[in-house]
């Protein structure tokens, strides 16, 4: 593994809140690791686990969720929906042997700025300890070495 | 005048889809008045040899009933798809890997030691099968097992795909009536890569089963429930039922009886992974909104890989578990 290994996120994130919580967090010129690619979401409950999969299998490392806090939600309870699919996945991200810690669920209001970039700060290091996940060279029969979620 | 060849083999399969074929009763003389059966080893007598000295193209086709699980599989594959001009990729296995696939929660090594060594096993001298052996009148092999289980379509292309573990008789009785009826100039193919002999909607659509509240605070298995409820809808009654992301084609045969349904149609139309489309129905019939006790509703579904993968997961999106890269 190499240890300059840069992790590639995917983050998905509600229009309402947390896109502009980034966006917050841009202007005040806080610093946040460059891993995150973000992809602006309506709502968090927008979010098909399909696109986390996608993500995963086709090479991202992890993926960050972000949505407004539960009772906040734009869409009265959207969120709501997203935290049983995101728990119920990480449960099967568990049976499929890939490490449940690739994905995270954070809440963060548009004000909280501050807050998501030590999020994705601290996810960005969570992912990069955990390694690269390279699922299309494992597709492809390129690693033999892998890490397998216990 | 000839008839036009007719072919069915089978690779890493169970041999239901070759009994359903059988099953269609009377409508077998229909294959038997209109084709000639070139090659179909669970029921007449022709060799490899007499499929590789058909001219490309010569058989108009050939289901395929069965996972690509080795090598032999896969050179098959080849073979009949250039000698055929219409490959159907029959029932689950094919289609999408089926319960054969499961093995690809595994590594390779795993799964023979569990083949060779499990109680039930009696291997005293502990012998694994080998690729090559010697033997007094010279070597002989056996086919070597692939990485993983791959469906027929991530091996060679596919014309058109039939789903179902196995595929209902009427659907495949209304399959074969189709390809005779296009023989006879009266009806056109489907589109290639078009699903046949199944529906395009959800087992739900089919389901006469009666839905209303959509909220459930436990899951249970289903000898757990007694009895069950004969008019209200599986799911709500706490059994995982897989209704809602299964492709419709068996008019809800399970649910109809009172079992749930397992998914053997596979993914609905336009559903790109099963498994993240079931995951969201089931997540969105919990009621509970707290964290501690939506993991305690989640408990009641020890192994969601084999609940939302049982058929489909070498056609997911991830095509296996990470331990399956592990050899
Ligand atoms: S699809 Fe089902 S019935 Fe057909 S061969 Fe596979 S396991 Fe058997
Ligand atoms: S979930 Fe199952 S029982 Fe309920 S309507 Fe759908 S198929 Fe029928
Ligand atoms: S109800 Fe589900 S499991 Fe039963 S036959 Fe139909 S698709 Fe298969």
């Amino acid at each position: 593994m190499s240890e300059h290994f840069e992790p590639v996120i995917i983050g998905f994130t509600c229009n309402w809140c947390s896109y502009r919580a980034a966006d917050l967090a841009g202007t005040a010129r806080l610093k946040y690791a460059p891993n995150v690619r973000l992809v602006r979401l309506m709502c968090s409950g927008r979010l098909d686990p399909t696109f986390v999969m996608k993500a995963l299998s086709d090479g991202a490392d992890g993926v960050l969720i972000t949505g407004c806090h539960p009772g906040e939600c734009h869409y009265v309870e959207q969120n709501y929906k997203t935290l049983r699919r995101y728990l119920l996945l990480r449960r099967l991200l568990q049976g499929m042997g890939i490490a449940p810690e690739r994905v995270k669920l954070v809440w963060a209001s548009a004000a909280e700025g501050a807050k998501l970039a030590n999020e994705i700060n601290s996810f960005v290091e969570e992912v990069r300890a955990l390694g690269p996940l390279g699922w299309p060279q494992k597709l492809a029969g390129n690693v033999k070495e892998v890490e397998v979620a216990a | 005048m000839s008839k036009p060849k007719f072919a069915m083999y089978w690779s890493g399969s169970c041999g239901g889809c070759e009994i359903a074929v059988i099953n269609i009763h009377e409508k077998i003389l229909d294959v038997d008045a209109n084709f000639e059966v070139a090659f179909w080893p669970v029921a007449v007598d022709a060799k490899v040899k007499d499929v590789e000295a058909l001219a490309d193209g010569d058989i108009l086709l050939t289901l395929w009933n069965g996972s690509i699980r080795n090598e032999e599989n896969e050179h098959m594959a080849h073979l009949l798809r250039r000698k055929s001009k219409l490959l159907v990729a029959f029932g689950s296995c094919a289609t999408e890997g089926c319960v054969p696939g499961l093995a690809n929660l595994s590594p390779l090594s795993e799964i023979i030691d569990t083949a060779y060594t499990t109680l039930t096993t009696d291997n005293p001298n502990n012998i694994r099968p080998q690729h090559v052996t010697k033997v007094p009148e010279g070597e002989i092999s056996i086919p070597v097992l692939k990485d993983r289980v791959y469906t027929l379509a991530q091996v060679v292309d596919v014309d058109y795909f039939m789903p179902g573990c196995p595929p209902e008789s009427h659907q495949i009785a209304a399959v074969i009536d189709l390809v005779i009826q296009v023989l006879q100039g009266k009806a056109e193919l489907p589109p290639k890569g078009a699903v046949i002999g199944a529906g395009s909607s959800t087992v739900c659509e089919d389901c006469p089963r009666k839905r209303n509240v959509k909220s459930i605070k436990a899951f249970h298995r289903i000898q757990e429930i007694a009895p069950l409820d004969p008019e209200l809808c599986i799911l709500e009654q706490g059994i995982p039922c897989n209704g809602p992301a299964t492709r419709s084609g068996c008019n809800a045969r399970c649910p109809r009886v009172g079992a749930q349904c397992i998914g053997c149609y596979g993914p609905a139309e336009g559903v790109v992974d099963y498994g993240a489309r079931l995951l969201t129905a089931f997540a969105s019939v919990i009621d509970a909104n707290e964290p501690e006790e939506i993991e305690r509703i989640l408990d009641g579904i020890p192994d969601p890989a084999g609940q939302f993968y049982r058929f489909n997961l070498a056609d997911s999106l991830f095509r296996a578990g990470a331990p399956a890269f592990k050899n």
